[in-house]
């Protein structure tokens, strides 16, 4: 496997043997930031574009196909028009919140966007307590939908922003607990340690039926999390216009627009590492032919091709569930989900305890 | 370079994206007043009263519910990472700590507060 820390190395003593260290780390530091700004707004628009024509081939449309190739470039040119629409100031608002909020989902998304492992070495934030600080770094952002609903000062946003602070605040608990059933599984929170220890097995076959069950969980709540799919009652088009970005528009709009979509990619993401070994190729032990020619992929696009088949799958719940009401997205959560989590975790220490995994 | 200088670079970089963001379109696009147009956005008609009032409590009742049970995932993490290595004694620790809060969740449960009525 090509380890991409050799390339980041290469890069540091490069740059250290031909300037003091404090220059040598600043510049690493815009390097690092222009370009997790490029690969954010690449996938955003990648991810947008997709979505589009995901959801034209579920209704038997062709989506966009003028600008461009295949309509390839069509989200370059709708982010050159937000960009050029005008960001209204409403009378009524409390200005400051109103500002405020946007920078809070981009900060959320952003950091745990730069927690994600693409390949073996290529990750920005790698903390002992990784994966737990990925579910603490992304719920920063139900504070920035709900400052965005209650500053609009509008009632439409004021619903949407309540709705989705009850579902994401709900459904977190599942994603946590769903997560940490593999975390006793793997003895270790690191998220490069976590690809690392799939090395024989992907967990979601060494833990089998605990594991599949923690998945399954995790994709509803993923799902839930990122209000989307079935979940999408926060900005239900039929009833709240809008939800809670009713009041934004122009830029300020946008960026709730791509937060949205890179949190579906985070959520796909993680899953991805926790759950389909990361950037670990398919390894079957006994096969050690099978696995040494798996090994000629390389990672990233192991990564990247077990994030898109999981985007794909969140994209289909989209667009073939019919939205839930809040009665039942409440029901779901805390009398079914999580008396499940509570149970599945017990079976999975046991698992662990009793050396039953594979 | 240190995780935490990262975590800065980060944060910097988010809040650039949102600065840069803002401040092209603020730049980029037209500009005009229209006195309608500063309305609080409604189907057509002006907004009866403000918008800052009273809610429901129900979700008030799922914010207490969450906090009991993401405080018992903050302490349950660090069990979680060297359960197979603490054995039995922790884990009959952790099991009576889960017992209490599924007490506290089946309470919840018979009093109604799961319903959303």
């Amino acid at each position: 496997m090509f380890d991409f820390s050799v390339v980041t190395t290469w890069i540091d003593e490069g740059l250290r043997s031909i300037m003091p260290a404090a220059g040598a780390i600043a510049i690493e530091c815009v390097l690092i930031g222009v370009l997790l700004l490029a690969v954010y707004a690449v996938f955003a628009l990648v991810l947008i574009l997709a979505e589009r024509k995901v959801c034209a081939a579920f209704q038997c449309r062709l989506g966009p196909n003028r600008v461009g190739p295949w309509g390839s470039i069509q989200t370059v040119a709708d982010m050159v028009k937000i960009i050029t629409k005008e960001i209204i100031s409403i009378r009524h608002v409390d200005s400051f919140l109103h500002n405020l909020a946007p920078f809070l989902v981009i900060i959320a998304s952003l950091l745990a966007f730069s927690c994600i492992p693409f390949a073996k070495g290529l990750h920005i934030l790698d903390f002992n307590v990784g994966i737990l600080f990925m579910i603490a770094a992304s719920s920063i952002g139900i504070v920035g939908i709900l400052l965005a609903g209650w500053s609009s000062n509008n009632k439409f946003s004021l619903i949407g922003a309540m709705r989705s602070g009850a579902q994401m605040i709900s459904y977190e608990l599942s994603i946590g607990l769903s997560i940490m059933t593999i975390v006793v599984l793997s003895g270790t929170m690191q998220i490069s340690e976590l690809a690392e220890g799939q090395n024989e097995l992907w967990f979601i076959f060494k833990g089998h039926i605990p594991a599949c069950i923690a998945f399954v969980v995790y994709l509803i709540a993923g799902t839930a999390e990122t209000n989307r799919g079935p979940f999408d009652l926060p900005e239900a088009e039929s009833e709240l216009t809008a939800g809670y970005h009713t009041e934004y528009s122009g830029m300020h709009f946008g960026f709730y627009y791509v937060a949205e979509f890179v949190n579906m990619f985070i959520v796909a993401a993680i899953a991805t590492t926790v759950f389909l070994g990361g950037w670990m190729p398919l390894h079957i032990p006994g096969l050690d032919s099978f696995n040494h020619a798996m090994n000629y992929i390389p990672s990233l696009f192991w990564f990247l091709g077990k994030s898109i088949v999981m985007v794909f799958v969140i994209m289909w719940f989209k667009w073939t569930f019919p939205r839930l009401r809040i009665d039942q997205l409440i029901r779901l959560e805390w009398k079914y989900l999580l008396p499940l989590n509570l149970v599945n975790l017990i079976l999975m220490v046991l698992i662990v305890a009793l050396g039953w995994h594979f | 370079m240190s995780n935490l200088l990262l975590l800065l670079v980060v944060v910097l970089t988010a809040v650039a994206l949102v600065c840069a963001g803002w401040g092209f379109g603020v730049w980029l696009s037209p500009r005009s007043y229209n006195p309608l147009k500063e309305e609080t956005y409604e189907c057509g008609v002006p907004t009866r009263g403000r918008s800052w009032m009273q809610f429901r409590a129900g979700y008030y009742l799922f914010a207490l519910l969450f906090l009991m049970f993401d405080v018992e995932a903050v302490f349950l993490f660090p069990w979680a990472v060297i359960a197979n290595e603490m054995g039995t004694a922790a884990l009959y620790t952790v099991l009576f700590f889960l017992v209490v809060l599924t007490l506290g969740l089946a309470y919840a449960w018979k009093k109604g507060a799961l319903e959303w009525k």
